[in-house]
């Protein structure tokens, strides 16, 4: 299994957001977590990342065999986990070109391989800037700066497709996206799925799924995934809303 | 070496050097220069040294270093170092006339005073007065009022030497000119250096201003720069700061800008021990222009202060002035920008800006904007923050697989990027970005050689300075 989380707990501030949630990824598949807001979507996706401030007071993240709760955020990416953000951060001064190949090859030395040169990464930019459509210019300005909704989005992809995670934890990517920047988000995921990764998907909408075909389809409600089942369960929510789901759980508890 | 009790006995001891070589001093200048002398010696007797009961110097404590004892060189010495070898390095693609100053004297291989071929005139203070002393004449010591400031009183009792540059009208000097001011010397040393600039109608030049020690032994720069930039006429100034943790410098700059004219001043401070920066912009004809740039690096017990005052006289004048700061360990820093709106400067666009980060809890920042308005139709503005490294963007950075240390860098070279992408000159801002970030890194340390210095051969920058051209 690539990804086994269990039993996570994960308190912000002394409030205990994540409560007993389980989950397992294997190599070539695609996981979709969908959920109300406010039901720690983007908190387990923090913590799967390594964000400070997350306290994990039970439980544990299996990545490859190994517990990577005490791994800092850069060796957890360069051990092939990739975040994509809900609001990726704007950094005025730092070029996407210098900024991605600074990434690029931290990864390398981590391997202990030689940094790309200037001409190998230019070319190899140039390649996943066709595989994700975005627009040349983007990688000449500074990271995020001045970027629409969309371009940050779209961004966010592109810089998955230049570090080729093993694992992709997609936060809301699909939020504030126009149908055809939609399109290139979901486009990019389907273009890198193979059988040596895997996708966790997490948005609040079902439509992204129309594009992404996912294995599996988790509900998480009150810091736990209260049902899991295949496509047919993001249509049912699509159609039904949450509410169906509260109320199970309410009867339940 | 004897060690003084208090900054007074350094004030004593510089008065009675005065007196006693009183012959030396006046030995080169011409009458204003000589009359100048005389009334900023009286100023300085009166006023001494800045402390830290003035305003302007709360927060910038001299005492300590006042409190050592400095040799003055007042009589150019022979000096025993290999002047070529001091002078080995370059910037590549940089080509620049240069003009130096070693321990305060102008050195030079073949003429003290050179006219280029667009009739430019660059040289030594000292020479261009014997040769020039109507030019001279005209433009010395009227920018500031000696009794303002002890330092500048003191840099006109007692300096007798620095860089003289005349653009003639309607000559755009071509390549950029390069005034080095080196420091090397085995002993405590006190340096003060007069720059003369003179900027004729419609004339432009990029003037790239470097302080620099050679090894880490105790001085004191005093240096004060006048430059009157005429009717539409364009100055380019950069400042680039890189001295030993035993340096000081207090360095002064007077702008006089005519009417249509542009200056574009930058202060760059990579290193030194005490750095204070004082800028003086006159706004003294209409549709005057000054952008004020600033940008500081500093750590350990560094200490930068950089005063700004802009003097808006007239009316439809321009000024912006942007300081960016990064301050580590227990590193302190200053800014105190007055921008003044006189009764009659109507339209007056002035705004300033002053940004700064600190990296640790003991490092200190004291910033302090103000405006000073007269007029009533005026765009002005004035902003401050201190603040810390964002940590979102920590974490975006570390989530893409960079480490702290490296994450660090980047984000504090972001900061100061703001500044150092507005070096128009390109080969200077690919220099200056390379030294910032090898700054950032802790690779930089005091240049061996000169502040241009490249210590890595490897690279494609090369250092090597024809001296057939100083």
């Amino acid at each position: 299994m690539l990804l086994n989380i269990k039993n996570l707990h994960i308190e912000i501030e002394g409030k205990e957001i994540i409560k007993g949630l389980n989950l397992g990824i294997n190599k070539g598949e695609i996981h979709a977590i969908m959920g109300p807001n406010g039901t720690g979507k983007s908190t387990l996706a923090y913590a799967i990342a390594g964000r400070e401030g997350y306290e994990i007071t039970k439980g544990e993240i299996i990545y490859k065999g190994e517990n990577i709760l005490d791994w800092e955020p850069d060796k957890r990416a360069n051990e092939g986990i990739f975040m994509g953000f809900q609001y990726p951060v704007e950094i005025p001064g730092v070029s996407m070109t210098n900024f991605m190949r600074t990434a690029l090859n931290a990864k390398r030395e981590y391997r202990n391989e030689e940094p790309l040169t200037g001409k190998e990464f230019l070319a190899k930019m140039e390649e996943k800037k066709k595989l994700v459509e975005i627009h040349s210019k983007l990688t000449s300005r500074s990271v995020n700066e001045g970027f629409s909704g969309g371009e940050k989005k779209k961004n966010e992809i592109f810089q998955m497709a230049l570090l080729e995670p093993t694992l992709a934890v997609l936060d809301e990517t699909d939020s504030g996206l126009d149908i055809d920047a939609l399109k290139i988000v979901a486009n990019g995921v389907n273009m890198m799925k193979n059988e040596n990764n895997a996708f966790l998907i997490i948005t609040h909408y079902q439509r992204l799924l129309n594009y992404i075909v996912p294995d599996f389809v988790h509900v998480l409600y009150d810091g736990k995934i209260v049902k899991s089942g295949g496509k047919k369960l993001a249509e049912q929510l699509e159609e039904h809303g949450y509410e169906w789901i509260k109320e199970e759980f309410e009867r339940v508890s | 070496m004897d060690t003084v009790a208090d900054n007074i006995s350094l004030k004593e001891k510089f008065e009675k050097q005065f007196e006693e070589h009183k012959k030396d001093l006046f030995s080169r200048d011409t009458k204003t220069v000589a009359e100048y002398r005389t009334k900023g010696f009286e100023s300085f007797r009166q006023m001494g040294f800045p402390h830290k009961r003035m305003e302007n110097w709360r927060n910038t404590d001299l005492s300590k270093v006042l409190d050592m004892d400095y040799n003055q060189n007042l009589i150019p010495a022979q000096e025993e170092v290999d002047v070529q070898d001091l002078f080995e390095c370059k910037v590549h693609d940089f080509d620049t006339e240069i003009s130096s100053l070693l321990n305060g004297w102008y050195v030079y291989s073949d003429a003290p005073l050179r006219k280029l071929p667009d009739g430019t005139i660059l040289g030594s203070l000292a020479k261009a007065m014997e040769e020039y002393p109507e030019l001279v004449d005209r433009y010395y010591g009227k920018a500031f009022k000696l009794e303002q400031n002890g330092f500048t009183a003191m840099n006109t009792a007692f300096a007798q030497d620095g860089v003289f540059i005349y653009v003639p009208d309607n000559v755009k000097v071509a390549k950029p000119i390069q005034m080095i001011n080196i420091i090397n010397k085995n002993e405590n040393i006190f340096i003060q250096n007069r720059n003369l600039v003179i900027l004729g109608r419609n004339a432009e030049l990029s003037l790239v201003h470097c302080d620099d020690s050679i090894n880490h032994h105790v001085s004191f720069t005093n240096s004060l720069t006048e430059a009157i930039v005429k009717e539409n006429a364009k100055l380019d100034h950069y400042k680039l700061q890189n001295l030993n943790n035993n340096s000081t410098l207090i360095n002064s700059s007077f702008f006089d800008l005519e009417k249509d004219s542009r200056l574009t001043t930058n202060a760059i401070s990579l290193n030194g021990g005490l750095i204070r920066n004082n800028i003086h912009v006159s706004l003294n004809g209409e549709n005057g222009a000054a952008d004020i740039f600033g940008v500081f690096l500093m750590d350990r017990d560094q200490h930068v202060d950089n005063q700004v005052f802009v003097d808006h006289k007239v009316p439809n004048c321009y000024s912006n002035e942007l300081f960016k700061g990064i301050l580590d360990d227990q590193a302190s820093g200053v800014f105190n920008g007055h921008i003044m709106v006189r009764r009659d400067a109507q339209k007056t666009n002035a705004y300033q800006n002053n940004k700064n980060l600190l990296l640790t809890d003991d490092a200190k920042m004291h910033t302090k904007p103000f405006l000073e308005i007269y007029a009533d139709d005026v765009k002005c503005s004035h902003g401050a923050t201190v603040g810390q490294l964002d940590d979102d963007a920590m974490f975006y950075l570390k989530a893409r697989g960079i480490n702290a240390d490296k994450a660090r860098v980047l984000l504090m070279y972001a900061f100061a990027a703001e500044v150092i992408q507005k070096i128009t000159i390109e080969p200077l801002r690919i220099r200056i970005d390379d030294m910032v970030k090898r700054r950032l890194r802790g690779e930089l340390s005091v240049c061996e050689k000169c502040v241009l210095h490249c210590s890595e051969p490897e690279k494609e920058i090369q250092f090597d300075i024809d001296l057939s051209k100083i």
